[in-house]
């Protein structure tokens, strides 16, 4: 018998060897004297944590929960698995209001698209964005992402039949963003995939993936939701036999790994069969097995951002490959790094200040680029850098579609 | 995902066989289960500073023949004298090319000093630091200035000066600190060398330090500093220079090492701007062969999307990055299941004493004189290996682990080049 192998804790860290090189890497512990870094944070804590629960240190609620440290370590310790389960665990610190209305996408979403211009308007007004800072500190230098008018699911409801016309099918896991806040990326995933030759279909009950309300220590909901999720995608993989494709990087990330490591849901059956659309795409692609037509009368030359849970995924390869496949577009890889914002962190009057030096390197090197546009696989990069820069970040689903041929 | 070749591995070993198989127009990828060793280095690399036998050596080309006597499985000892020699001469050329200043030839060691003050032979040091040609005798200077910011743990002033005086070095201590460091304080365990380093990157603290080291140096004709500087940039020294006003040089650090990082991050760099892929933080899990031919590789994060390429070069690293694996009953390459030679007997593989010899070392794969891996003795014909991950030397006894990696990493993709006619 193996005695080493049933020795190894859930999150492994007692294969820390203490070597450092995370230190290195974190973007909070960087600019942010007041975060312990990811080895003490981490496996470091972990050990004292685990003799006497008083040991845990507020400070952790200052990790991004960007995963670098991972990516990093050369003994593959799941790092930042740690300090989020630590925080899930032993945070004595109750989520306030404030943080129940930012992690509740859903909820406020539902609340705001039907109002989508008085809200619109109303979140760009001086005395709002003061009186939100004062009363529920939300930093009135953050500009919020814009709602619509009607949702995704809403514009869906029209296209449904002519969805179903086709004989492949993929089921899109949209998200809150593409539901509320952008649906125009929704409809150009349609646009693209049915130019594949795909017909898109909505998952029977989508709610919001959970990412924000684990990062706000709202649990519980996080579970429940994550629940529904899970039953809807099972439903579409194994009885519907269609794979689950998202647009964005930070849901996919959440379901795939996040539910397993942090909410002890396991997913192993259907894991494999929810990915980015432009995975999909490029599997399609490079299998021969699909072929998009694209416009050659357009330049462009455009700058892609590696979002933090995209470079955790490793998926980045796939979304440059199908930027490059497209005639007259050239792509510059910009150094990956931290944006800053890491959902609703950002927004957080506390953390104002720290995410945006965090994103500063990133910032200047995008004003340097001499791009169209920076293109991004997360929605909440997208609000940072167009906050932050003098850019405007697109979906690389959205650049597909954009430059398909008619 | 199609390409020429597939690097494992993306420590010194793999970005120095990726950079020229890029160079000579190959397509590459490179899959990294994290970042390398590079992140501990001492600013050197060393060539070969003494024999198994533990005898030192000054010239490693002339003590070739007696390696290949003491260790005839020794990278070296397959690479041959007229390779090596070949190798070596392209080597200081291929860094500065990548934007990786050194200095040192193979034909005799030189010495740096260590974190502890301790001399050491080596054979390739980075630009910037402080090394000289004998651990003995008169070095050029009459007075010396060391400085450390006050709280940093991680480098030993009092003994390299009480190693200078010996010398006929004369030594003063410094201890400074500076508003912009004053953040770091607050938290002990970030003390370390590369938050440090962020301080510096900015001009103004850059600036700033070079005042007081002007100030306070008083006749010192140098100033030796801890490496932590330059993280990104490359004219940090330039600068304190000018503003102090005399001769600025670096000694190491305890790990994380600046220099070490800023080596990695510019070899990467210089590799993807080449037109390689680089891919961190991924795990090769399984490969498929085919008639002693690799066909596909697998990885963790790529499922079922897998890697095809001509050739694959394994630069694993050895038992810290995990391209050795041991356990209790067996040593193993996790990724091919490669042969490795290694005692049947595990008291075999250590000696109790830390400080003697440790068999398990030596420990690595197998290949044959052309640095192809084997399974069951038989040849894979399009997988090299390069690096730590071989077998045969001891790194730490020997001081040969920068030379292994960096000599057997251009012979791979030399071989790679000559195969496919190109270059």
């Amino acid at each position: 018998m193996n005695l080493q192998q049933h020795n190894i804790s859930d999150n492994n860290f007692e294969q820390c060897i203490k070597c450092t090189v995370c230190t290195v890497y974190c973007p909070v512990a960087a600019v942010n004297p007041d975060f312990p870094g990811p080895k003490q944070a981490g496996p470091d804590g972990e050990r004292l944590r685990l003799k006497r629960p008083d040991f845990y240190d507020e400070a952790l609620k200052y990790c991004i929960n960007c995963k670098r440290c991972e990516v990093a370590c050369p003994s593959n310790v799941r790092i930042g698995d740690i300090i989020q389960s630590a925080r899930i665990r032993y945070a004595k610190k109750k989520p306030k209001v404030r943080d129940i209305l930012l992690a509740n996408t859903d909820f406020v979403g539902t609340l705001s698209t039907p109002f989508a211009p008085v809200v619109n308007v109303a979140l760009g007004l001086k005395p709002v964005k003061a009186a939100m800072d004062a009363v529920l500190k939300i930093d009135h230098r953050r500009m919020f992402p814009k709602y619509a008018f009607g949702t995704f699911e809403g514009w869906y409801k029209k296209q449904a039949s002519r969805q179903a016309a086709f004989s492949k099918q993929v089921a899109y896991f949209h998200g809150c963003y593409v539901n509320y806040n952008n649906p125009q990326l929704g409809k150009d995933l349609v646009k693209v995939m049915n130019a594949a030759g795909y017909g898109v279909q909505l998952l029977e009950k989508e709610q919001c993936c959970g990412v924000a309300l684990i990062s706000n220590g709202l649990i519980n909901q996080a579970k429940k939701q994550a629940q529904t999720n899970m039953a809807s995608i099972r439903q579409a993989v194994l009885e519907r036999k269609m794979p689950v494709i998202a647009t964005s990087s930070t849901c996919t990330f959440t379901i795939r790994d996040e539910y397993p490591h942090l909410l002890q849901l396991e997913n192993g059956d259907v894991r494999e069969q929810v990915e980015l659309a432009t995975r999909f795409l490029y599997r399609l692609l490079a299998e021969n097995k699909t072929k998009l037509r694209f416009r050659t009368d357009k330049k462009l030359k455009v700058a892609y951002h590696t979002p933090c849970h995209m470079e955790k995924l490793g998926w980045s390869y796939y979304t440059i490959e199908l930027l490059k496949m497209i005639p007259g577009v050239e792509v510059q890889v910009l150094d990956s790094q931290c944006c800053g914002i890491a959902g609703t962190y950002g927004f957080k009057k506390e953390n104002y200040e720290v995410s945006q030096q965090i994103g500063s390197r990133l910032f200047r090197q995008i004003e340097a680029s001499g791009v169209d546009f920076v293109v991004s696989d997360c929605e909440t990069c997208k609000w940072q850098i167009e906050m932050s820069t003098s850019k405007k970040c697109e979906h690389p689903i959205s650049v597909l579609a954009r430059m398909l041929e008619d | 995902m199609k390409f020429d070749t597939i690097i494992i591995g993306g420590g010194l070993s793999g970005l120095v066989c990726g950079i020229r198989l890029v160079k000579a127009g190959r397509r590459c990828v490179i899959v990294s289960a994290g970042q390398s060793a590079l992140h501990f280095s001492s600013g050197s690399f060393d060539l070969l500073n003494a024999l198994p036998d533990g005898s030192p050596v000054e010239c490693p080309l002339e003590a070739l023949g007696q390696l290949a006597l003491q260790a005839p499985e020794h990278p070296y000892v397959k690479l041959g004298v007229e390779r090596m020699k070949a190798l070596l001469a392209e080597v200081p050329a291929f860094f500065a090319g990548a934007g990786v200043a050194v200095e040192g030839q193979g034909v005799r060691n030189h010495y740096r000093m260590t974190p502890l003050g301790a001399w050491h032979p080596t054979w390739l040091t980075l630009k910037d630091f402080f090394c000289c040609g004998s651990p003995e005798g008169k070095l050029p200077w009459r007075k010396a200035a060391i400085f450390n910011i006050a709280g940093f743990l991680d480098f030993y002033a009092e003994f390299i000066a009480g190693d200078l005086k010996k010398r006929g070095v004369e030594c003063s201590v410094h201890l400074f600190n500076m508003d912009a460091l004053e953040h770091l304080r607050k938290n002990p365990s970030e003390m370390r060398s590369a938050n440090i380093a962020r301080v510096f990157e900015k001009q103004e603290n850059l600036e700033r330090l070079g005042e007081i080291l002007r100030d306070e140096a008083g006749d010192a004709e140098v100033v030796l500093l801890p490496a932590v500087f330059g993280l990104e940039r490359a004219d940090a020294l330039a600068c304190l220079r000018r503003v102090a006003n005399r001769k600025v040089m670096l000694l190491p650090t305890l790990p994380p090492s600046v220099p070490g990082i800023r080596t990695q991050l510019q070899l990467k760099k210089y590799f993807q701007d080449c037109g390689g892929v680089y891919m961190l933080g991924d795990t090769v899990m399984k490969a498929e062969v085919e008639d002693g031919h690799v066909v596909r590789v697998y990885s963790y994060n790529h499922g079922n999307i897998p890697f095809v390429a001509d050739d694959v070069v394994l630069a694993t690293g050895s038992f810290f990055s995990q391209g050795l694996i041991a356990e209790p009953g067996r040593v193993y390459e996790p990724v091919f299941g490669l042969d490795v030679k290694y005692p049947e007997e595990r008291e075999q593989w250590f000696d109790l004493n830390f400080f003697n010899r440790q068999a398990y070392q030596s420990f690595g794969v197998e290949t044959d004189g052309g640095f192809r891996g084997m399974r069951g003795g038989k040849v894979l014909d399009n997988l090299y290996v390069a690096g730590a991950v071989l077998g045969g030397f001891n790194a730490v006894k020997e001081g040969c682990g920068g030379g292994v990696s960096i000599l057997t990493a251009l012979a791979v993709a030399q071989q790679i080049m000559d195969k496919r006619k190109i270059g």
